[in-house]
């Protein structure tokens, strides 16, 4: 009688457990398949509401159409210029500044250390940056989406628990064989240390792709705008994005079922924006939970 | 360093026969520190030199004029958040939504525990790594694309959940669930949660991992229940890595970001969507500077004090300190 009842209650508390996590992930990614569907069918009827769990009217013409609105190819390739560059930036200052941290020998090594690591903790506020980087020239500015990013105290942390994690006999026999620092560092512990230069590399490359937020602050001109930003803009300025879409729009050589829609101007957006993300995440997935696991010993 | 590459050549021999570190010149250790020093100046420029932006917080300093061209006024914009009834009014609401939401935040961090604990009862492989993968994406998306998520399904007009409700009679119009005055704190905690409990489980999946077997083994000689199981065995298992999130957290209670907020802002939910960086931001694009830079000054200054203080928390209960 006992066995049998605990065996009911666990066969229900079983059934509950699958169906909640069933649940859960279904919200995670069901918002993509809808936008995914909605961006793919027929325009008038994802615009009415229509496209609830299966596309109608399959067509791709909004992925041709969304590159011609004006500013969006700018976007994309200042979002490019910024995961590509501010990503290199970062790893290479990094894995170097890790190496160099990890000489004892280095005059004024902990204080360097301590100077980098507190930034961590301490920063000065959102204005007082902000006064800082205007009067840097760094508003509308390329480069201030790049320069800060350089220096990333919890990646630098990273790469030196990891080097100091290598056994010190490969880099021993390469200085005995007369090889500076640069060079060890080049030949022998930058390709040692590739595993954990792919978790940062990885990381810093979706921080770079989704921030928008320093856009927000230091870009007032239009074509420093990444495509987060332009998204943003998009979903909350209805009007304007309505007169956008009538100025790109060729009303000759479209068969009006396509028309392009606010709400399929953003969805396509949404979409073109979430994908890279999308795409990567199975492939690195092992990554960025090594990043994470490692994080939580140091950090 | 001219004694150090003075003595050098002459013996070379004798530093090849010492270990490494010793081996190379003392004109290294300087060398070393030179490599690092353009980094160090980066370092000081973006993390340091802000500092100096607090001198704003001590003028009448309006976007244009030159600092120097304006008038000192001491401590007036300190002052003007007690003394200003309006400026005070703010702060107070301001503070409200930053400890509600930071708040809410620490009252559920236990829900990442819940997750990876009933992740691991389930035992059927396929469908908990699905899950497990799944589940973690929404933390790589930014909070804009989340925001553009809750447009394409919450919005008035078009939106997934009106259409729906309207299609089956459940109300006439939709209901512009983003933009209405209503407040703002559980549907952004609702979000967060959304977006990264799978991401927050992962590392209490691998602690889970790495607690001994043999407990279980044991424990089920000894004919505990599933419950019993995980009362006794897991959840003490994960404490001490909860305990550290949870004196970070303390640590960061008023630094919830802006990210999350600026996204989902807007002129009907602003009054309970304004955490402390944000009404900063909105303040100094209003060209309220001098006030913006207090507010940030202060802030900087009690989230300091605050990690300081869990750090010290921490030290006295586990011995070990969380920064």
């Amino acid at each position: 009688m006992n066995v049998r009842k605990s065996s009911a209650g666990s066969t229900v508390f079983q059934l509950l457990n699958y169906a909640f996590f069933g649940l859960f992930t279904l919200s995670c990614v069901f918002p993509f398949y809808y936008l995914f569907i909605n961006t793919i069918s027929d325009n008038n009827l994802s615009a009415t509401g229509y496209i609830t769990f299966y596309p109608r009217g399959i067509h791709f013409d909004n992925y041709l159409e969304v590159l011609k609105i004006k500013g969006l190819g700018t976007a994309a390739f200042v979002s490019l210029y910024r995961t590509v560059v501010g990503t290199v930036l970062t790893v290479g200052a990094s894995a170097f500044l890790g190496y160099l941290f990890t000489k004892k020998e280095m005059w004024g090594r902990q204080t360097s250390y301590r100077f980098v690591i507190v930034t961590l903790y301490f920063s000065a506020g959102l204005i007082p940056w902000y006064i800082t980087m205007h009067n840097l020239h760094l508003t509308n500015n390329y480069l201030a989406y790049v320069l800060p990013s350089i220096i990333s105290p919890f990646n630098i942390i990273l790469v030196k628990t990891f080097i100091e994690s290598l056994p010190p006999a490969l880099e021993e026999s390469a200085s005995i064989d007369g090889a500076g620092y640069a060079r060890v560092f080049w030949s022998i512990v930058l390709p040692l240390s590739a595993p954990i230069l792919a978790t940062i590399t990885i990381f810093s490359a979706v921080y770079q792709w989704n921030a928008f937020i320093d856009t927000a602050f230091l870009m007032t001109d239009t074509k420093y705008y990444t495509l987060q930003y332009l998204l943003y803009r998009y979903l909350n300025e209805a009007n304007s994005l309505a007169n956008l879409i009538k100025s790109t729009q060729d009303f000759n050589s479209l068969n009006l079922q396509n028309m392009q829609t606010p709400t399929s101007v953003r969805m396509t957006v949404t979409m073109i924006v979430v994908f890279p993300i999308l795409f990567i995440y199975p492939f690195f997935q092992r990554y960025f939970v090594k990043g994470i696991l490692i994080g939580a010993v140091k950090g | 360093m001219s004694s150090a590459s003075g003595t050098n050549p002459g013996t070379n021999a004798a530093l090849a026969a010492s270990p490494p570190p010793r081996r190379r010149g003392l004109a290294n250790k300087y060398k070393l520190f030179l490599m690092a020093l353009p980094f160090l100046v980066v370092t000081f420029v973006f993390f340091y030199l802000p500092i100096y932006g607090w001198i704003y917080a001590f003028y009448d300093y309006f976007p244009g004029i030159p600092l120097a061209q304006t008038e000192f006024v001491g401590f007036k914009w300190f002052k003007s958040i007690a003394s200003n009834p309006i400026q005070t009014e703010e702060v107070i609401r301001v503070m409200k939504n930053t400890i509600a939401m930071s708040g809410l935040g620490i009252v559920t961090s236990f829900f990442p525990i819940v997750f990876a604990i009933l992740l691991t009862e389930v035992r059927t492989g396929w469908y908990r790594r699905i899950v497990q993968t799944l589940t973690t994406i929404p933390n790589f998306i930014s909070w804009i694309l989340v925001y553009a998520i809750a447009f394409v399904l919450f919005s008035v007009d078009g939106g997934l959940v009106n259409t729906l409700l309207v299609k089956m009679g459940f109300i006439e119009q939709g209901i512009n669930f983003l933009a209405s005055g209503n407040n703002v704190w559980l549907p952004m905690i609702l979000w967060y949660w959304w977006k990264s409990l799978g991401w927050s489980a992962i590392i209490y999946l691998a602690a889970i991992t790495g607690i001994d077997q043999e407990l279980y083994e044991a424990a089920e000689v000894d004919g505990a229940s599933r419950f019993r199981k995980i009362w006794h065995i897991t959840v003490p298992g994960l404490i001490p890595t909860f305990f550290v999130l949870l004196l970070l957290s303390i640590g960061n209670l008023v630094n919830n970001g802006i990210e999350q907020y600026f996204a989902f802002q807007n002129a009907m939910n602003k009054d309970t969507i304004e955490v402390l960086d944000l009404y900063v931001y909105n303040i100094a694009f209003a060209n309220n500077f001098p006030f913006a830079t207090v507010v940030s000054m202060l802030k900087s200054i009690i989230s300091v004090t605050l990690l300081f203080l869990a750090n010290r928390l921490s030290k006295r209960v586990r011995g070990e300190s969380i920064i």
